[in-house]
């Protein structure tokens, strides 16, 4: 009898050390994968640095590309492949930024919410259109018929562009203080003007990082322009966009092609260049991002 | 009732006057233009890949799925090994993405130490913005020795009875384009998932470990019920970068247009892969509407990924509003 209650007791502890040692278990595991994801990014970081930053000087950004250049002769630099992106980006702003941030607007501002609904949707599927899509897309609206340039390649960045400046920019407006819409338009002041003029300028910040996010992610797409502007570029900087352009991504995976060795080496240090000025700019902006929508949190309260 | 309205319209004119609401209807009218702008351009996406694809479909119908073959010669053009690897790749990805992703998402929510979880979160998802081009130049140089010498050969002697671990012939594998395109979707479905386990009512948490719950059992009994549809949903997302991933997966995978092969150990290929190396193919109109073909493939994969993950989210948004009541 009293052996029979012993065992009765005993046995929730020995389940209790079992849940405990499973529960530890657990734990260890999550810890393991958050470190192996920190450790994968170190991992990679690393490695581009190693074989990237050796090569890395004021050639590489500035001096036109050699190519089959023999092993002695200065390799030149990726002069093309900076100049494209940036004319390319750059393009991809001007076309995406100012149509993103009205979509935002008339998403939060004015439009009924069955079609806010269907607008949202509208942006989810733009954004989960693969970028390569988007390079066969615009292979077949601009090239077949225009030959490829860098109006082509601009334009489909700012295709992948758009949704992320207008979904970033909608979730700035959402974060202004109703109360501050209501004051305005409460004094008489007309819907545009507190729009353009009370709502927008609290949102700036939040509108200004996420498109340095959108940059940064397009600043690195290869798949569509190898569709839209990557063949018969010229070796050295091309600033105009009538023609195809090079740019770094797609420099980088032509070089990583070919076998020659210096090549291989441009291509490393290409992709550090563009590794390092994303990491930076995400992270950068990331940053800012929290600390501006603390501010309007702040100001909301 | 009637005075009230007249001097409510009498009062609101002056501030209603004509150059005011032009501004409105102008501002209104620019933003909905954009509006449909984005919509257009969705529809003509659509429009453009579907009509480059015509003469292919006409030719192969929906054959094209079913047969293997690039074959420009005798222009017999065929998507099945395209398709195999795109779904093994994907779904490989997902299989090792989804518990590693709920591993950092618990970590960050429920067992770091308050200073390191904002730079953890932070540098996670760094992780998505390595550009493609860079993780895949990674992981042919880097990454695919380091799998082929240790990782392939452990195991196959392992799980070799099983043919998807065959023996490993190259770097470049459909199990290295599973493990690079794990690393890409990993903070997709981490950060949506650290977001949903930081929306689990604290009231419900306490309630189970008061029990007596150990953390691990809240984690499963609480955590998990609480986020099942939001994480499934986030899965989803992951599936689709991962479906439509080129530049990375050309990378890695060996380029293998042959007969298809179960083993993970040897090359194979995807539709994105193969789009990617066939940028400035100047082939046949026929050739160039097969690729057509395979990108309106992809673009019914993102389209059914987006509807699959509205349907979940809109189901659990609905059962968690009847749960509050």
């Amino acid at each position: 009898m009293s052996a029979a209650d012993l065992s009765v007791l005993q046995r929730p502890n020995d389940r209790l050390r079992r849940r405990r040692v499973v529960n530890r278990g657990m734990e260890l595991l999550a810890w393991l994968a958050a470190a192996i994801a920190v450790a994968i990014l170190g991992v990679v970081v690393w490695s581009v640095a190693k074989r990237g930053a050796s090569e890395l000087n004021l050639d590489l950004l500035t001096k036109p590309r050699v190519p089959f250049a023999l092993p002695g002769q200065p390799a030149g630099g990726l002069a093309n492949a900076f100049v494209g992106t940036l004319v390319m980006v750059g393009l991809a702003t001007l076309m995406a930024l100012p149509v993103g941030i009205l979509i935002a607007i008339y998403v939060n501002e004015f439009a009924p919410r069955a079609i806010r609904r269907g607008l949202g949707l509208v942006l989810d599927i733009l954004n989960g259109v693969p970028a390569i899509v988007v390079g066969i897309f615009v292979f077949g609206l601009i090239v077949a018929t225009h030959g490829q340039s860098g109006f082509a390649g601009g334009f489909a960045l700012a295709v992948l562009m758009l949704p992320l400046v207008a979904r970033s920019t909608i979730e700035v407006l959402l974060l202004v203080p109703g109360s501050l819409r209501e004051a305005s338009l409460g004094l008489g002041v007309a819907r545009w003007r507190t729009t353009l003029g009370i709502v927008l300028p609290q949102a700036i910040g939040g509108i200004v990082t996420g498109a340095v996010l959108a940059v940064a992610r397009v600043a690195g797409e290869t798949a569509p322009l190898l569709f839209a502007s990557s063949v018969g570029v010229s070796n050295s900087a091309d600033w105009n966009p009538t023609h195809p352009l090079q740019s770094v991504p797609v420099a980088i995976f032509e070089l990583s092609d070919t076998g020659v060795k210096s090549d291989v080496a441009q291509a490393w240090a290409g992709a550090f260049v563009l590794l390092m000025f994303i990491l930076v700019t995400s992270l950068t902006a990331r940053w800012l991002a929290t600390r501006s929508r603390r501010k309007l949190q702040r100001a909301a309260r | 009732m009637s005075t009230y309205d007249a001097t409510g319209n009498a009062t609101r004119r002056p501030f209603s006057g004509r150059r005011v609401r032009a501004g409105d209807l102008i501002l209104q009218g620019v933003a909905g233009a954009a509006a449909l702008g984005a919509v257009v351009l969705v529809g003509l996406i659509v429009y453009k890949v579907v009509q480059g694809a015509r003469l292919s479909f006409s030719t192969f119908g929906l054959g094209f799925l079913t047969t293997t073959g690039w074959d420009p010669v005798h222009q017999q053009f065929g998507a099945a090994n395209f398709l195999f690897g795109t779904i093994v790749t994907s779904f490989g990805a997902l299989l090792l993405a989804t518990p590693l992703a709920l591993g950092i998402a618990l970590f960050l929510t429920e067992l770091a130490p308050r200073w390191i979880r904002a730079p953890v979160t932070a540098l996670v998802e760094t992780l998505a913005a390595i550009p493609s081009v860079v993780m895949g130049l990674w992981g042919i140089i880097v990454l695919a020795p380091v799998l082929q010498d240790h990782v392939m050969p452990a195991l196959h002697s392992a799980l070799g009875f099983i043919p998807l671990f065959g023996p490993s012939t190259t770097g470049a594998s459909i199990f290295t384009a599973i493990v690079v395109l794990t690393i890409m979707i990993l903070p997709i479905i981490s950060s949506v998932s650290r977001e949903l386990f930081l929306g689990v009512p604290g009231e419900l948490k306490e309630a189970a470990l008061g029990l007596g719950a150990t953390r691990w059992e809240m984690v499963r009994g609480v955590i998990f019920p609480y986020a099942r549809g939001g994480v499934a949903s986030a899965m989803i997302l992951g599936l689709g970068r991962a479906l439509g991933e080129a530049i990375a997966v050309f990378y890695v995978i060996g380029a293998f247009n042959g007969k298809i092969s179960w083993n993970l150990f040897g090359p194979g290929n995807t539709i994105g892969a193969w789009l990617a190396s066939e940028y400035s193919n100047s082939g046949s109109k026929l050739e160039t509407s097969s690729l057509f073909y395979l990108g309106v493939i992809l673009l019914v994969f993102s389209l059914l990924v987006n509807f699959l993950a509205q349907v979940i989210v809109r189901r659990v948004s609905r059962r968690q509003g009847l749960s509050v009541l």
